[in-house]
């Protein structure tokens, strides 16, 4: 009935390329508050990164430079070595106009913790907005590909129904749905399931696992430590602004080496 | 004792049945058809038996305060109807033989135009205003505010007559090329201010800084993930705030614009300062002449009633054109609300005669 009958035609519809992720000596302040101290990542195309970390350990902050929703204040991101926002010339980094930075977040899905889809359309209309307004698609092949693009999260027959009426693991569904539309090589997920009752997070979990098949880059930022073991190739954990330990899921999570990453992990299976 | 919440339960069922019962004894659980007691066997549904509860009808609660209060009302409404109606001083004859004349219907098409322009004027200049005043320029939000600022700072009178006396300040407006003799405009203002002009920039620009506040204020109520999403998808600022933003301000937009249109509607009656005959103008005049004060102020008051009756339901409609997907169901329309009674009391004539 959900997404896990709808497996194989995941792959075929969104496009099965990935987009290599750099990130440099991001910095990143508010005021007085350092969020991100000093941030070096990369991330292979095509492969799941899962984030985890406290809160306020500076993971949302982090995916949400990714597709440049937030300006680094020092360091640089770059998808597929395209430095996100900003154009290089010699040592300086200048301001890409907004509609440079709109074209790349085009390549960047993004789903949120509170979904935020567009409360006054459908979920059809949802899903095919960004591909009519940002790329120019035509409005009927927008609705078409919507339509693809709803059945392979398992909810075709809500097409024309309003997100209000739709429940929350049904409403990140259809925001995976609206994100995967634009075809992008990276897709960000930021704690996808933690607004959602409990009983609805596997049907969530099911529809990121298929999509990690698929070929597009993941990151998600995530407290299901059990979903982070299974799906994840890489493993991130972060706390105070700096990534404190990284690796295989049997490392970062089988065996932390470090305190703090051990000390998390046992407040959470204990929790 | 959980006694008496259980006989409060059995009673109003059985009420539906018996209503007369119910009243007579109020309070004591004896008076209980369905034989109290203490047996725990009593305190289930099942007592009732399966047949029994299929018959249970809800009867309604009595409000009687609030038919009190109704018929109160009622009476003094009835009075004020009879006192209007048969006073002979507010002279309906005469509301009567005025009300469709070609001066007062004149003057009323008058009163729609500049409702209507100075309205699209203070409405599509107050949603610039209030995109500017939230934009991250701040040449731009700073020009909004100004303008709000001088616009609601001044006497909406003040401001009609210095458009309307703007000739005796500035003698001729000229568009042209600094430093050059090309002019792409060049007119006495006077021939530029007529009292229409004048009346319709005086209404309007007024209108736009109240616009532009309560615009923002409706954006403002759109929770900023929208954007951000809107954002992070690729949308561009135009269609964020057209398609995403503005379409559910509107929820919160729509009741106060419609307050501010119909206070136009009459707000228009201060062009008589500028002698543009419009409906109260047109109203003053006749009874300048005729001297039948109040009814002629009652043809205005009717047309005034007409036109913001009519607004009334355009806005009923349009806002529920705007609840879409922002609640779960939509209220039926009052047509719909009929035709269901009509069908409703249809089958209930057919039940009884069955």
């Amino acid at each position: 009935m959900t997404a896990l009958e709808t497996t194989t035609s995941t792959a075929a519809v969104t496009a099965p390329r990935g987009g290599r992720v750099e990130v440099r000596a991001a910095h990143k302040a508010y005021g007085d508050l350092e969020v991100l101290r000093g941030v070096d990542l990369t991330v292979e195309p095509g492969t799941v990164t899962a984030i985890l970390g406290p809160s306020g350990s500076g993971k949302s902050t982090l995916l949400r430079t990714l597709n440049h929703l937030e300006a680094l204040d020092r360091g640089v991101v770059a998808i597929d070595g395209e430095i996100m926002g900003y154009r290089r010339r010699d040592d300086l980094l200048l301001e890409l106009s907004e509609k440079d930075v709109l074209r790349q977040r085009t390549e960047v899905g993004m789903v949120f913790q509170q979904f935020h889809l567009f409360g006054h359309m459908t979920a059809l209309q949802n899903v095919a907005e960004a591909p009519r307004r940002a790329l120019g698609v035509p409005k009927r092949e927008a609705l078409a590909r919507g339509r693809e693009l709803l059945e392979t999260v398992g909810l075709a027959a809500k097409a024309d129904v309003y997100p209000r009426q739709l429940s929350g693991g049904q409403q990140q569904r259809v925001a995976i749905a609206r994100a995967l539309a634009l075809r992008p090589k990276v897709l960000l997920f930021d704690e996808p399931t933690s607004a959602l009752d409990p009983e609805l997070v596997e049907e969530v979990l099911a529809v990121i696992r298929d999509l990690a098949s698929a070929g597009t880059t993941l990151l998600i930022v995530t407290h299901e430590i059990a979903f982070a073991r299974d799906v994840a190739d890489h493993v991130v954990f972060m706390d105070g602004g700096r990534i404190v330990e990284q690796g295989p899921p049997e490392q970062v999570i089988g065996a932390p080496r470090h305190e703090r990453t051990r000390g998390f992990l046992q407040r959470i299976h204990a929790a | 004792m959980t006694l008496t919440a259980r006989d409060a339960a059995s009673r109003t069922l059985r009420t539906s049945g018996e209503e007369s019962c119910a009243s007579d004894m109020p309070g004591r659980p004896e008076d209980d058809g369905v034989e109290g007691g203490g047996a725990p066997a009593d305190r289930s549904l099942d007592a009732l038996g399966e047949d029994r509860i299929e018959r249970l009808r809800v009867a309604p609660a009595r409000r009687p305060v609030r038919r009190a209060v109704v018929t109160i009302v009622g009476v003094l409404v009835l009075a004020a109807l009879v006192a209007i109606a048969l006073n002979p001083r507010w002279e309906w004859g005469v509301v009567g033989s005025w009300f469709l004349a070609r001066s007062i219907i004149r003057g009323l098409g008058e009163t729609l135009k500049l409702t209507v322009l100075s309205g699209v004027l203070g409405f599509g200049l107050g949603l610039v205003l209030a995109l500017m005043r939230l934009s991250r320029s701040r040449l731009a939000s700073g020009l909004s505010w100004t303008f709000s600022w001088i616009f609601r700072s001044t006497p909406l009178l003040v401001q009609m007559l210095i458009w309307f006396n703007l000739g005796y300040l500035y003698d001729r407006i000229v568009v042209g090329v600094p430093f050059t003799n090309l002019s792409i405009l060049d007119a006495r203002t006077s021939d530029l201010m007529t009292p229409l002009v004048a009346a319709v920039l005086g209404l309007g620009l007024h209108q736009a800084a109240y616009a532009s506040e309560l615009i923002r204020g409706g954006i403002l109520s759109v929770d900023a993930g929208q954007v951000e999403a809107a954002s992070a998808l690729g949308i561009p600022a135009r269609d964020r705030n057209l398609r995403i933003v503005l379409p559910q301000a509107m929820r919160a937009i729509l009741p106060s614009a419609f307050n501010e249109v119909i206070g136009l509607v009459k707000g228009t009656a201060i062009v008589y300062v500028i002698a543009h005959a419009e409906l109260f103008f047109t109203v003053q005049l006749i009874y300048g002449r005729t001297q039948q004060v109040l009814p002629m102020l009652m043809v205005a008051t009717l047309w005034y009633i007409v036109i913001t009756s009519l607004l009334s339901i355009a806005q009923y409609y349009i806002e529920r054109h705007f609840a879409k997907g922002a609640v779960r169901t939509l209220p039926p329309t009052p047509l719909q609300r009929l035709r269901a009674n009509l069908t409703g009391l249809r089958s209930k004539s057919t039940e009884v005669r069955a």
